[in-house]
């Protein structure tokens, strides 16, 4: 049976990567908490994409697949840019 | 089945395209629910605004930092079991499940003191509030709804792992369906960590 | 060994009988368990069809009450489109030549390629139910638009729950053929030595994985919203039925490529072996299926011309909807020019392809007219558009299907079909489908809207004509059936490649056995290597 190539990952990586994600919930609590107009929503959402690559990347293993896994991730991410966006671009003009 | 013959040999890997795949479809189903969130925020962000005093931000936090913490047990037990380490595979199993238990429980409460206080889809309190409140909350019982049901059914699955690593089904040499598994628990995870700023944190 | 040599057909495993097949995890007997399923729904969905086309007769002539006729146009679209048109091709003649044509044993996931037929069973059994439960069948029109679907006391619901349900079947098909072309090609099989219905199967299965969820997620919206009342999709509270349609068209537009990629596929094998000669423009093909599933996610606001969507968003839909016509024209000057200076046999297969083309061209051409924004606002909801896609739907992906199941059924049964009777069935069927469809074209541009129970005198001429069209084509398609199941028992003999082709499923016995080929074939050229027919050795 084929396997991976790569050794389990050391719980070390995984339990730096969850203190992380940890100190980032807590940032964004405190970054909403200043009002700061659109900016306010931006900073939450941007630290929770940060929040999300991580969960990809080592949780999820994607640092550790080959490039296939990778590139069929931007497929339904780009799709869903796109459907978005089209769609905004009836809302927004409205 | 009595069809698949030596030659259907498992395929490691084309498990795993499998489920990403799978996790694909689940992101654009969400996907879907996003658009209407971002199209309906940016038609009334004071509302919503407005709206997300109701919820309690400690209940979000807490929900967040168990699922992240459950994400990590997930992660661990993968590890676990490619060392061969069957008894923390299972500890790793076991407190994933804990915590998403814990989870669905802190979300009960939540849902219970809005519907308490008359606070649900088509109920007179919600009606009287403006349009954008309405989309708000209309918006939060089906988000957080779903994903509930993707927790529930996250849990499920772990839970049935859980039996097949103990009889060492799932082994250090066959871990395809405990990584699959864990690949589905941190997509829930994943969802939930967009939807705690869209719903707690939106200022 | 002996075992494993006889033919899918006969009996083997624990099980015998129905229960061998109701619980057989080889593609290809689950592709005959959807064909099976799949014309009677065909068949039922033609009755509604040709009892709606009755009743439009003459002006006054009430076959069926209004009411009913609304329940007609919503049932005869949903079965034909969720049942028929999206799953037919991948389900039956995917599901058969899929694994054949990479040299596999089976699919990636053979259970979950059970568990997809019986989502679509469950999903059709649910979409059967609500016409005779709840309120009564429901009266929505196939396209299920709020608000009101959320309003009718019809049994919408189940049957939003039934099309959830083929949703799925749908998505999982597609991740299951997306899977087995990524991993079970056979040794040599590089992805340009693909035959091209593989790679519109690939193309077809990125739009069915990332298309579908959106439906799966609209429908259980109008779901929540008749039970709960959530108000996403209700003006009175703040919702926006406009972004229903979006949801509803960023699917349903998609998965016009779903029924007719795959189609495009089946054209693209059989014009190489009827023309005797190797495909022309072999990668521009592939390019052009991965280019439609691209395109074709981005076009989905030119059904909603007339909605009260912004006029930017209308501008950008119609542009967009021009470059979609692109892809598809590469296809057609491709296929057209295999065909030029081939030694071409007019075999039925090659027959119902040439009928392909020419509707296809049809329905193609008049998708620009209706992609242009300005003669949009005039056909918009007329039977110019019911023209047009019909011309797509059925004289595309329905006459692709007929020349797939002609060119496939030797290798299905191990019988020849009757070419005589199968071409006189396609020639009835071309003509009634032209007298049926074509003066619908002529009834939208001068006003008559579709989906109305009664029309003005001065319609009578066209609408009497495609009448008589309706009854010419289902005599056709009678004699096709007929003649289609009789060959099961009575056709002659069928060789392992009746038709010398050159792709892979003609390797294996005619009808193949349970586990398709003794050695996996090794794999040396592309797929179309004539005339030399010597690309495979095992």
């Amino acid at each position: 049976m084929e396997h991976d190539t790569h050794p389990a990952v050391r719980n070390k990586t995984f339990i730096s990567v969850w203190a992380i994600l940890v100190a980032l919930t807590m940032a964004s609590v405190g970054a909403s908490s200043v009002h700061a107009g659109t900016a306010s929503l931006l900073v939450p959402l941007l630290i929770a994409t940060v929040k999300a690559s991580l969960v990809l990347w080592f949780f999820m293993h994607l640092k550790y697949e080959r490039a296939l896994f990778k590139v069929m991730l931007l497929f339904p991410l780009g799709t869903l840019a796109v459907i978005m966006g089209l769609t905004f671009v009836d809302t927004w003009f409205r | 089945m009595s069809t698949s013959v030596a030659s259907h040999h498992s395929d490691y890997t084309g498990a795993k395209i499998g489920m990403w795949l799978f996790l694909f479809t689940e992101i654009l189903l969400f996907g879907g629910l996003f658009l209407l969130y971002a199209v309906y925020r940016a038609k009334s962000p004071a509302e919503f605004h407005e709206a997300t005093k109701h919820l309690h931000l400690a209940l979000g936090l807490s929900n967040t930092l168990i699922l992240l913490t459950s994400s990590l047990t997930a992660a661990l037990s993968v590890s676990a079991i490619r060392r061969g380490q069957k008894y923390w595979a299972l500890w790793g199993i076991g407190v994933t499940v804990v915590l998403a238990l814990a989870f669905l429980v802190n979300k009960y409460f939540e849902w219970k003191e809005h519907i308490g206080n008359g606070m649900f889809p088509g109920s007179p309190a919600l009606t009287s509030l403006s349009h954008g409140e309405n989309l708000f909350f209309g918006l939060y019982y089906t988000m957080t709804g779903l994903h509930g049901v993707h927790v529930l059914a996250g849990a499920a699955l772990l839970c049935v792992v859980y039996v097949f690593v103990n009889r060492e089904k799932v082994n250090q040499h066959s871990y395809s369906l405990l990584e699959n598994a864990c690949l589905f628990w941190h997509l829930v995870d994943l969802i939930w960590i967009y939807l705690f700023p869209l719903f707690y944190l939106v200022t | 060994m002996e075992k494993i040599e006889a033919s899918y057909l006969s009996a083997y495993g624990q099980r015998k009988g129905l229960a061998g097949w109701l619980t057989s995890t080889d593609h290809k007997r689950i592709a005959l368990l959807y064909m099976s399923a799949m014309s009677v729904f065909f068949l039922v969905a033609t009755f509604l069809g040709v009892l709606m086309r009755l009743n439009l007769i003459a002006p006054g002539s009430h076959v069926v009450s209004p009411r009913a006729y609304n329940s007609l146009f919503t049932v005869h679209g949903v079965i034909m489109i969720f049942l028929f048109i999206i799953p037919g091709i991948p389900a039956v003649l995917g599901n058969f030549v899929l694994p054949l044509q990479l040299g596999a044993r089976d699919v990636s996931f053979p259970r979950l390629n059970l568990f997809s037929w019986y989502f679509y069973m469950g999903g059709a059994l649910c979409a059967l139910l609500s016409l005779f439960t709840g309120g009564g069948a429901p009266d929505t029109g196939w396209t299920f638009y709020v608000p009101y679907s959320v309003k009718t006391g019809t049994n919408v619901s189940l049957a939003v729950f039934g099309a959830f349900l083929l949703g799925m079947s749908s998505m999982l098909t597609g991740l299951n053929f997306l899977t087995t072309i990524h991993r079970m090609r056979a040794p040599g099989m590089t992805w340009f030595r693909m035959p091209l219905f593989v790679w519109a199967l690939y193309a077809t299965g990125w739009v069915q994985l990332l298309a579908t969820p959106v439906l799966g997620i609209t429908l259980l919206l109008v779901i929540f919203e008749r039970a709960f009342g959530i108000g996403v999709f209700d003006p009175a509270r703040g919702g926006d039925p406009i972004l229903f349609q979006h949801l509803f068209w960023i699917y349903s537009h998609p998965a016009v490529y779903i029924m007719i990629l795959p189609a495009m596929g089946v054209i693209s094998e059989i014009i190489p072996v009827f023309a005797r000669r190797t495909i022309f423009g072999y990668k521009a093909i592939a390019f052009s299926s991965l280019a439609i599933a691209i395109v074709g996610y981005i076009v989905w606001g030119h059904h909603m011309f007339t909605s009260g969507m912004s006029d930017m968003a209308r501008v950008v839909f119609s542009l967009l909807t021009f470059v979609v016509a692109v892809p598809s024209g590469v296809k057609i000057f491709n296929w057209t020019a295999s065909l030029y200076k081939g030694s071409i046999t007019v075999s039925s297969p090659l027959l119902f392809v040439l009928a392909f083309i020419f509707l296809f061209s049809i329905g193609g051409l008049t998708g620009l007219i209706n992609g242009a924004l300005s003669t949009n606002i005039q056909i918009h909801g007329t039977y110019f558009i019911v023209a047009h896609f019909h011309y797509v739907m059925f004289g595309g992906t329905g006459f692709a299907f007929f020349a797939g199941l002609h060119y496939w059924f030797p290798k299905m049964f191990g019988r020849m079909v009757d070419e005589k009777r199968a071409k006189a069935a396609c020639i009835l069927m071309f003509v009634g489908f032209n007298v049926l469809y074509f003066p619908m074209f002529i009834l939208g541009w001068q006003g008559m809207p579709r989906r109305y129970y009664d029309y003005p005198a001065h319609f009578q001429p066209l609408h009497s004509l495609a009448t008589v069209g309706s009854w010419i084509l289902v005599a056709g398609l009678l004699l096709m059936l007929h003649n289609l199941i009789r060959t099961i028992r009575h056709g002659l003999p069928a060789s392992a490649n009746p038709w010398q082709g050159t792709t892979l499923e003609w390797h294996a016995s005619s009808p193949p056995s349970i586990e398709n080929f003794d050695v996996i074939p090794t794999v040396t050229t592309g797929p179309y290597a004539y005339p030399q027919n010597n690309g495979v050795s095992s």
